[in-house]
């Protein structure tokens, strides 16, 4: 009974000891670390869905750490979004843990290879801290704690590309974290608090000082480099290109979703909509911005060659989907932001998958490369179709479902101008995404490279397509059972907004 | 106007600083002055913390029959913690920047981006 009780924080240490845990012993037996990956994110998994659904039935739960009552002592908060986002994490950490264990093989070196889990594991303890945490300075700390992981993550790619990938982004990650930093500082000296809770109950008052909203300001900015929200995205497209296949995967499907979490909880939980909407117009900056990412995203994605880069560039336009309902701020729009949190994470994930098998067997990473895969690989391009068709929005898969929402509630803050934005978005993503689909399936290959290469299937090993798969039948699952998630999340946004 | 340069210089000073190190990680083209700049960045925000704790007359907050004031000890512990990031952030530049130098032969970033360019990496926007 007790261990149930402490559920919130342990959805934290668990990660945390696991990824101490995992060089020392495997030190001692060299292929250790994947199993205690799997076990630890699985066992995490398992505790965010039992917190979900404790939430379901009986309302937020607030754990307090060490027995030091909110708001001296740092405060855990398990709601409707914290609980969904941190099951969205958890599931992707354990399904991409199942697919790395090849891949690990063939792009780290065997003795790395524990130290690659540990900070796999370090990584998902900053996620979960980030999501979980009610505590402002607390947040922080996670936030670094996240970044250092992926720091470390990235700089193991192959090629050395990698390392300076890594060091552009440890610059712009420092510039972000410390930006959190110094907000956190502004909002402590306006009001002497950290908890997110007793911050909104405060702030309402001092509203207009200059230094609540600089602290504010603060936040934006180093949230939405954290969340590579255009023009703050020079970052992505190097980090998700040059990681290891199993990094891309993992954090292109969570990273930037816990960062624009994050945004939600602050635009809306520590500050309210009537701030950012008539304080100050960040609603309507953001708006532009995220406009300006779904639309440049898409276009430049359309001109790339390296089908990591493509996806990365992919991903800037779907983080502006989220940060786009997130500004339209009404019940809608945000239930579609959410919403998307989780499809976005089964979509991307599923790609960068796919994208890591087909590397794994041919070390091709070029579009053109892909020429007459469908034959060779059908399982994991199948895998591939459906995410790409989700990444469209096509009714019956999970995009439709985000997109359906976003369009509702632009249309319900009669800001019918912003329909064109998504429509337009998805034709240019099936335009992308069309190109690599047909040198799938419709390109022969040439006589020429047929001497090279074997006509007759060659798979990627199960254990990694069967996660890809998964991931891309859950696209199709909750694109037609989408009442599930819409439920949880349209509750999240109405407690978010303060409808309820 | 005086009172709000030499009333709040230490605030004058955490801006200034913080200044030099953020110009000092965009602009210099020298990886370790990146680094070092990261440093003074975060070093100006933690003097903006300690230097917000400071109570008028207070002494160190430490059980003594003739203080009445004391400082605010939150921010020096929050800053603690801030000190561990910013050290650990240094450790991990420093050891990419170890790798990046075996790797390329060099240290400073626009030589780096010319070898890379010379290899086709695609555009790098």
């Amino acid at each position: 009974m007790d261990s149930v009780n402490n559920l919130p924080v342990l959805v934290v240490i668990i990660p945390l000891l696991s990824a101490i845990l995992t060089p020392i012993i495997g030190r001692i037996i060299r292929s250790a670390g994947w199993y205690m990956t799997v076990v630890a994110t699985f066992t995490v998994f398992m505790m965010a869905l039992s917190l979900l659904f404790s939430v379901l039935d009986g309302g937020a739960i607030s754990y307090s750490l060490g027995g030091w009552e909110p708001p001296w002592g740092i405060e855990y908060v398990v709601d409707y979004i914290s609980g969904f986002v941190m099951v969205v994490v958890s599931l992707l950490a354990f399904i991409v843990a199942v697919y790395a264990r090849r891949s690990v093989e063939l792009e780290i070196a065997e003795d790395k290879a524990s130290f690659f889990y540990a900070a796999y594991l370090l990584f998902l303890t900053g996620l979960m801290g980030m999501t979980i945490t009610g505590d402002m300075f607390n947040l922080y700390v996670f936030v670094e704690i996240t970044s250092l992981a992926v720091y470390a993550l990235i700089a193991m790619g192959k090629r050395r590309e990698a390392l300076i990938a890594s060091f552009n982004y440890l610059i712009l990650g420092t510039i972000a974290g410390t930006f959190i930093l110094i907000g956190v500082g502004y909002l402590y000296m306006a009001t002497g608090t950290l908890n997110m809770a007793d911050l909104r109950r405060l702030l309402p008052a001092l509203y207009n000082t200059t230094l609540v909203r600089t602290a504010f300001a603060f936040f934006t900015v180093g949230l939405s480099l954290k969340l590579a929200l255009f023009p703050f995205h020079i970052w992505l497209p190097n980090a998700y290109t040059q990681a290891p296949s199993v990094v891309s995967a993992f954090v292109a499907a969570t990273a930037t979703k816990v960062g624009a979490y994050v945004l939600m909880r602050i635009m809306f939980n520590v500050f309210t909509v009537r701030f950012n909407m008539e304080v100050i117009p960040v609603t309507s900056i953001l708006l532009a911005l995220s406009s300006l990412a779904i639309i440049a995203g898409s276009v430049i994605a359309i001109s790339q060659t390296n089908i990591k880069r493509m996806l990365a560039y992919s991903s800037i336009g779907q983080i502006g989907y989220i940060v786009f309902g997130v500004a339209i701020a009404n019940d809608t729009a945000v239930t579609g932001s959410i919403v998307h949190i989780f499809n976005h994470a089964l979509m991307k994930g599923s790609l960068f998958m796919v994208v890591g098998a087909v590397v794994y067997r041919t070390g091709i990473e070029d579009i053109a490369g892909l020429k007459g895969m469908g034959k060779k690989m059908p399982f994991t391009m199948a895998a591939f179709t459906i995410g790409a068709l989700s990444m469209i929005g096509v009714p019956l898969t999970v995009g439709f479902v985000s997109k359906w929402y976003l369009i509702l509630g632009a249309l319900e803050a009669h800001m019918w101008y912003l329909v064109p934005v998504v429509l337009i978005s998805s034709l240019l993503t099936a335009v992308y995404f069309w190109r690599v689909v047909e040198s799938i399936y419709f390109h022969h290959t040439d006589g020429e490279e047929s001497i090279h290469c074997v006509s007759s299937m060659n798979e990627a090993p199960a254990i990694m397509t069967i996660p890809a798969f998964l991931l891309a039948f859950f696209c199709i699952l909750f694109g037609i059972a989408a009442f599930l998630p819409v439920s949880v999340a349209s509750t999240a946004a109405k407690m978010l907004l303060g409808v309820v | 106007m005086i009172e709000l340069v030499a009333g709040k210089y230490n605030y004058w000073i955490y801006i200034v600083l913080m200044m030099i190190g953020f110009y000092a990680m965009i602009a210099k083209e020298n990886l370790i002055k990146k680094v070092i700049g990261i440093n003074i960045f975060q070093a100006a925000v933690f003097l903006f913390y300690v230097s917000m704790a400071k109570v008028t007359g207070g002494t160190a907050p430490i059980e003594w029959h003739e203080a009445h004031v004391y400082d605010n000890p939150l921010p020096h512990a929050l800053m603690l913690t801030g000190i561990v990031v910013s050290v650990s952030t240094t450790a991990v530049a420093l050891a990419l920047i170890i790798r990046i130098y075996g790797a390329y032969g060099t240290m400073e970033e626009d030589r780096i981006l010319e070898i890379n360019e010379g290899r086709d990496m695609g555009d790098t926007l």
